[in-house]
């Protein structure tokens, strides 16, 4: 079992594939792209469609940032079609109407979350990268997988359908707070609500499906010598983030069911006794709990916070190690991190509360844990900063997305602290300053370690690189863009802006503050051109299918790990013979060594 | 291509891969289930107090039928003790005993669903009635000379309803009162219907409990049902794989056999809570 797969060695593999390929037969379209249980396929399927939802929340993010600088003025461009498919009711003339704005507000975060970022973090990455670093022929249950990215679709096609149902998306926000989320469009049986809380909930089965197939897959199938200290970061983080998800959505998912009661059974689960709506009491037995509502999401809500950071930080381990040419600094505090971020997540979720009437003791408990929290984060954001000291990195598109990453993800966590001591965060509750905050974790956070992601394995899925000097376009703009953007959030918090208005804060701020409402048509304007900075990558990623600088090796960027002993792209069943692997993840720059990097599968 | 450890354990971990599956998938279970129970107590500790009539009591858990719930929870302890014998049996080879048992489990299974319904028409025909003097009743209803019957929306009955279906009076059987002697009368009074405040059957939007025991005994019936209709698959139409493959095939009846007991297990849960405490 001597497979060195070297620079050298493993351009064979790409010819090979074909004829070593025993059980290889023609398998139609559908059965190929629509209905495959192959792991790589599920991941790029996965990819795709949560690469055009990410895409269409930002397109809603556009329309609301349109009305938010002009507020009253008809969107350019996509007024007229708005108008033409949602009706007068939601624009009429190409303006943006307040429920219309609420619709794109609620379903821009829930489609950002929910169809966009996991799928892609969890569903994508985690699909193709991780059976090929742990040495796996494929997931543990294949059709559980297909199933999983099956439901996720419906799911999808359910909430962008509910735009389209008398009355409109789901519109009281992401968190779907209730009573709001009940008496929003009280006495419709079947309102945007109901269709979010029936799209919610294929989406809990898939992550279900996912997590359940991704666990067991880690724990049954790593190749031989694959022990668990010489698993990639990568697939550590994979590990820790499905059981986020296998435990924490449930309670949604119960939470789910009981507001379905609410809506379509007339139940009280969330409606308090003697709740007047339009100054009529509300024909309901009463009796409920709003804050049970608050406490079910947001049990979901804090863990999900880390199934967005968790993977991206994985991928950004594998670029920055393989980059650097340095092993990881503190590659074992990293995993113990990342699992001290799985329990401690669970325990955290009640200060998204502090301004409920919970009780100081309690918002005391969960100010104290939310502080324990940010200790692993850190730790590992620090690991990551060490490992590129006395480094000779290398600056590609992905290293430079990853790069990226560090920093505006440490802002983005930083500005979390005062949000997390109840104190401050009674002043800064509900204001543009909590927005600012969390699109700095995700935004130039998660997406850029995604982004990172996507130029590293590029190669290794289709064969041909993506182009550098697009690449080199794209990050730029977007790491200016998405700092003119997010960062005079901050500013507005301060000043005590509400996230939540239609006009922007014209309401409260064209007498006292004009400044604070000009930093909207900034913003906008920055928005418009992140926007724009895009296009050189939606080019790159399809054109270069086809004109893109053809792989020659099956490990082009001198990695470790085993994902790279593949052929290119890897076949069905992955691996030409069961991979048996030697040594530890991250063996760069071996004093001694023959080369600058040991792969994972090198005999010692 | 064969994925590895599908019927035979992984030596390190001492597993085969749909038992650690499986595992996963009950703690995700718990997960639900522990939600529903925490909002069960949440829900009860934040009642209002005094609501019910009669007995003033902000939670009427006590109108549920204790030997009759006592009864259903036999009925699915034997089926879990019948669905480890089956799976006994196929390891000592015997698969007509496998097959008996496994009928036995799924006639627990419906029986349990039957006794359940039984319990369920029983709350949907039964109601709270108030009437604006403050007199407070629960009994049973009688509209046009028909008494409303079970899972037919036409047939349940409120004030709003009865006021635009222009019904002017109605006749109600009230149940003993407890408390004041338990003397039954069997006699229907008449009640014109604009002397009543609130007329509601024992459904889920009348009250927080219903609503509670209905949304958590439903979503159990669904697991039962699901379940039933599994291990039925297994017995009859699946059970081709005992002669192909019967190592996988015992594999899968243990598997299925420990959703079961998971199964078994929420209810033991689910019993004292809703019926007992």
């Amino acid at each position: 079992m001597a497979q060195t797969t070297t620079s050298k060695s493993g351009a064979h593999g790409v010819h090979a594939a074909h004829e070593a390929h025993h059980d290889h037969h023609e398998l139609g379209f559908m059965s190929k792209y629509i209905f495959s249980s192959d792991h790589k396929v599920i991941g790029i399927q996965y990819g795709i469609t949560a690469l055009i939802f990410l895409l269409f929340g930002f397109f809603l993010v556009g329309c609301m940032r349109w009305q938010l600088a002009y507020p009253g003025r008809a969107i350019p461009l996509l007024g007229g079609l708005l108008e033409t498919f949602l009706g007068k009711d939601m624009a009429a003339g190409g303006i943006m109407q307040g429920d219309l704005y609420n619709a794109f507000g609620a379903m821009h975060g829930t489609i950002m979350v929910f169809l966009a970022i996991v799928p892609l973090a969890f569903g994508a990455f985690g699909n193709f990268v991780t059976p090929l670093q742990i040495g796996a022929p494929d997931m543990a249950f294949p059709r559980l997988n297909m199933a999983s990215y099956h439901f996720y679709f419906f799911g999808g096609v359910v909430m962008l359908a509910s735009f389209f149902i008398p009355g409109g998306a789901a519109r009281s926000g992401w968190t779907s707070y209730s009573p709001l989320a009940t008496t929003a469009q009280f006495g419709q049986a079947f309102n945007g609500q109901t269709a979010w809380l029936i799209g919610m909930v294929l989406l809990i089965t898939s992550s279900l499906l996912g997590a359940v197939n991704f666990i067991t897959t880690i724990i049954q199938l790593r190749t031989k010598g694959m022990s668990w200290m010489r698993m990639p970061f990568f697939v550590w983080a994979q590990f820790v983030t499905a059981f986020l998800l296998l435990l924490a959505f449930p309670p949604l998912e119960a939470a789910g069911i009981l507001q379905l009661m609410d809506n379509v059974f007339h139940t009280s689960f969330f409606l308090p006794t003697g709740l007047v709506v339009n100054g009529a009491q509300l024909p309901v037995s009463g009796g409920g709990s709003p804050l049970l509502w608050q406490h079910l999401f947001w049990f979901l809500g804090h863990p999900e916070v880390y199934v967005l950071i968790l993977p991206a930080m994985g991928i950004v381990s594998e670029v920055i190690a393989n980059n650097t040419r340095k092993p990881l600094w503190g590659y074992k505090s990293m995993v113990y991190s990342s699992i001290c971020i799985g329990f401690l997540s669970f325990i955290v979720w009640a200060h998204h509360m502090y301004l409920t009437g919970m009780g100081t003791k309690i918002s005391t408990f969960f100010q104290t844990t939310t502080m324990m929290i940010s200790i692993p984060s850190v730790t590992i954001l620090t690991a990551l900063f060490i490992s590129l000291w006395g480094g000779s990195i290398r600056f590609n598109t992905a290293s430079l997305f990853a790069l990226a990453f560090l920093p505006m993800f440490g802002i983005g966590g930083l500005t979390g602290l005062p949000l997390g001591f109840n104190a401050s965060d009674i002043y800064l509750h509900d204001s543009y300053y909590v927005i600012g905050h969390f699109h700095y974790v995700v935004a130039p956070g998660t997406i850029f370690g995604l982004l990172a992601g996507i130029y590293f394995w590029y190669p290794k899925a289709t064969g041909r690189f993506l182009n550098e000097t697009l690449g080199k376009i794209h990050f730029w703009g977007s790491l200016v863009c998405m700092n003119l953007v997010f960062a005079p959030m901050f500013i507005q918090g301060f000043k005590g802006m509400s996230r939540r208005l239609y006009d922007g804060g014209a309401t409260y701020f064209l007498e006292t503050d004009p400044t604070a409402l000009k930093l909207n048509i900034y913003i906008t304007h920055s928005a418009i051109a992140l926007g724009v900075f895009q296009l050189p990558f939606i080019w790159n990623f399809f054109a270069s299918l086809f004109v893109g600088r053809k792989v020659t090796n099956d490990n082009p960027w001198d990695a470790t790990t085993l994902d790279w002993a593949t052929p290119t792209p890897p076949p069905h069943g992955n691996f030409l013979r069961e991979p048996v692997v030697y040594r530890g993840p991250y063996e760069y720059s071996v004093p001694g060594a023959a080369k600058d990097f040991t792969p994972q599968n090198q005999p010692t | 291509m064969e994925i590895p450890y599908t019927d035979k354990a992984r030596p390190d971990t001492g597993l085969y891969n749909a038992k650690v599956g499986l595992w996963l998938f009950l703690a995700s279970e718990i997960m639900l289930f522990g939600a529903l129970f925490s909002s069960y107590i949440m829900l009860r500790v934040g009642a209002d107090e005094g609501v019910w009539p009669a007995v003033k009591l902000a939670w009427p858990h006590h109108l549920l039928n204790v030997p009759i719930g006592t009864f259903n929870t036999a009925v699915l302890i034997t089926s879990s003790v019948t669905v480890v014998m089956a799976w006994a049996s196929l390891k000592m080879n015997n698969f007509k005993r496998f097959r008996m048992f496994m009928v036995i489990t799924i006639l627990c299974a419906f029986a349990f669903l039957g006794i359940k319904s039984y319990e369920y028409n029983e709350k949907f025909t039964h109601y709270e009635l108030r009437l604006k003097d403050g007199k407070a009743l629960t009994g049973h209803l009688e509209v046009n000379g028909k008494h409303p019957g079970f899972w037919s929306p036409s047939d349940l009955w409120n004030l709003p309803r009865l006021t635009s279906s222009n019904v002017t009076e109605v006749k109600f059987v009230a149940d003993p009162m407890e408390g004041h002697g338990g003397h039954a009368s069997h006699e229907a009074l008449t009640v014109k219907v604009d002397e009543i405040s609130h007329l509601d059957a024992f459904i889920p939007r009348n009250h927080t409990f219903f609503a509670i025991y209905f949304t958590i005994t439903a979503l159990h019936g669904l697991h039962v049902l699901g379940g039933a209709l599994v291990l039925a698959y297994f017995t009859f139409p699946g059970a081709g794989m005992w002669k192909t493959n019967p190592e996988q095939f015992t594999n899968r009846i243990e598997v299925g056999g420990l959703f079961w007991h998971f199964v078994d297990l929420v209810w033991i849960f689910l019993f004292p809570v809703v019926y007992l405490l």
